[in-house]
């Protein structure tokens, strides 16, 4: 049975499009058949951050529009095999969306692949609704700052009541919290919320936390999701996140700051 | 006498829409009034103004362009949609002023409100002293019907931007409101959670309304349009703490439960 996992988080510059890559590209190097959409029209940065940007000939929306077939705009990974991404349009505006048109897109999507990861853009409009309304499961993205959480509280409150689940009284939505950025030095200072004022605030279930890390940045100018750099942190986190996606007990690591070592003691870091 | 209607109490209220910059123009508050309720039982007109006339001549100032509520709920004819505007016409030749319905089918309140009149909803009724206990000397007892309340219980969390309405009754809430989230109830509010959002008891105008709730850390809370924001943290007898908020003599009152 294929899943439909939405990455979605309300405010925007949280990560959601890194967790998104790094998510599907995960699940792809774990054997499993992965597709990543672009929900983002007009931002369109997946594509950047899956470095497949020159390869985009069909988006999306041309396939909403009958203008493509999915397997003309589909775009295979250059390393994974089992993973796919559809890209966002540039150009197009929001109202290429339509309700029908998304889930035709997804049904057809559910019949070849296990998973379908849904890169919400940022908001509470149209594009962030139409990459949530056929979820299975969520990736809620935050940071851990009060506006970041306080989104993302927002967009629960969405996921419980305007998604396909919600309106049909089906099951809900599968809720996880993926915590990135998190900087444990600037939380032990007080400057961020810790993991558990997060929890307090928004009480679902905890998947990963994402620490930040140069590698990021790196790994997104270069075309490479960061879970394909293993000797990073986050690379690292990332990974953990998809073997507890697929069920498997991993403990939380990078919450706590880092012990200086005896030469930092002594020279400082 | 005759038993076409009945004259009763009921309490009511009245709610005014507060307007945002620049300046209130009004303000939003809530009140609780005493209405007259007749009781219509029959809806030949005729009668009705017999029976109505015949009471006004015995306490003139008393019903001198008194505001009534008409009840539709003991009509013998319940389907019966009445001529709302002849109604009207007549009740204000006998200095009565018709503001409005209760109880009723949905179009007998669909031609009232074309007749110009509001429909309220919720009110408990006091029985009126009865015409036949009026001879003895038991005019102070009053029964009261008061209107069965219905709680509504959510046990999701009520996430920021959300809303939850609970009409006619208490609202009881078993899992947080967070900052950003809004619940609302005609009666009193109970939160076995934390309440970081905002909270509105009585808002149709009950004064005994409550907001009772485990762990206070709200945004804003008001009973009956009485409202404190709380733009600081709170106090810290206050927050984080089980506590609630009542009206006391027309003053928000916000005390930790001992
Ligand atoms: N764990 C991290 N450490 C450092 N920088 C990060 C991390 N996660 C994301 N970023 C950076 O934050 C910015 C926004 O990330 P992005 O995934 O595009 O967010 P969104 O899709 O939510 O708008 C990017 O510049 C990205 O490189
Ligand atoms: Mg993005």
């Amino acid at each position: 049975m294929s899943k439909v996992i939405v990455v979605t988080s309300g405010k925007g510059g949280v990560g959601k499009t890194t967790t998104s890559a790094s998510f599907a590209t995960g699940l792809a190097m774990k054997g499993h058949k992965t597709v990543v959409i672009d929900f983002d029209v007009g931002l369109r940065n997946l594509d950047l951050i899956m470095g497949c940007e020159r390869r985009v000939v069909y988006d999306f929306v041309n396939v909403i529009n009958g203008e493509a077939t999915l397997k003309q705009a589909l775009i295979k990974d250059k390393t994974h095999d089992k993973l796919f991404i559809l890209p966002a349009s540039q150009t197009r505006d929001k109202d290429a969306f339509t309700k029908e048109g998304v889930e035709k897109v997804i049904d057809e999507l559910r019949e070849s692949f296990d998973y379908i990861v849904c890169d919400s853009p940022a908001g509470i409009e149209k594009g962030a609704i139409m990459a949530l309304y056929f979820a299975d499961e969520a990736l809620v993205v935050t940071n851990p700052e009060v506006s970041s959480v306080r989104d993302s509280d927002r967009i629960l409150g969405i996921l419980a009541a305007k998604s396909k689940r919600a309106e049909e009284g089906a099951e809900p939505i599968k809720e996880h919290l993926i915590v990135t950025r998190y900087s444990p030095e600037r939380v032990e200072s007080g400057e961020m919320l810790s993991i558990e004022d997060i929890n307090d605030l928004l009480g679902i279930n905890l998947m990963g936390v994402i620490p930040e890390s140069e590698s990021v940045l790196q790994a997104s100018n270069s075309g490479i999701p960061v879970i394909r750099d293993s000797q990073s942190s986050s690379g690292q986190a990332y990974d953990d996140v998809v073997m507890r996606f697929l069920g498997e007990e991993v403990p939380m690591r990078f919450l706590d700051a880092e012990k200086k070592g005896l030469f930092k003691r002594i020279f400082g870091a | 006498m005759q038993d076409d209607l009945f004259l009763e109490e009921t309490p009511t209220s009245s709610v005014t829409e507060k307007v945002a910059k620049p300046g209130p123009a009004v303000e939003l508050r809530g009140s609780v009034f005493t209405l007259p309720v007749l009781r219509l039982k029959r809806s030949d007109l005729g009668a009705i103004e017999e029976t109505l006339s015949e009471r006004i001549s015995q306490s003139k100032k008393f019903f001198e362009n008194a505001p009534v509520v008409l009840d539709l709920e003991h009509l013998e004819t319940p389907a019966e949609v009445l001529d709302f505007a002849a109604l009207c016409s007549l009740l204000r030749t006998l200095q009565l002023v018709p503001v409005g319905v209760r109880q009723g089918s949905a179009e007998q309140q669909q031609a009232a409100v074309e007749a110009g009149l509001a429909v309220l909803r919720g009110g408990s009724v006091q029985e009126a002293v009865a015409a036949e206990s009026k001879d003895k000397k038991t005019g102070e007892v009053v029964k009261q019907v008061v209107v069965p309340s219905k709680a509504l219980v959510i046990d999701q969390p009520v996430r920021s931007g959300q809303q939850i309405y609970a009409q006619g009754g208490d609202l009881i809430v078993l899992a947080p409101v967070n900052a950003g989230a809004e619940v609302i109830a005609d009666g009193n509010i109970h939160i076995y959670a934390p309440l970081r959002g905002r909270a509105l008891a009585g808002v149709l105008g009950d004064a005994s309304a409550r907001i009772i709730v485990q762990s206070m850390e709200a945004e804003l809370v008001s009973i009956a349009g009485h409202y404190q924001i709380f733009e600081e943290r709170l106090p810290d007898e206050l927050f984080g703490k089980s506590a609630q908020v009542y009206l006391q003599e027309m003053a928000l009152t916000l005390v930790p439960l001992r």
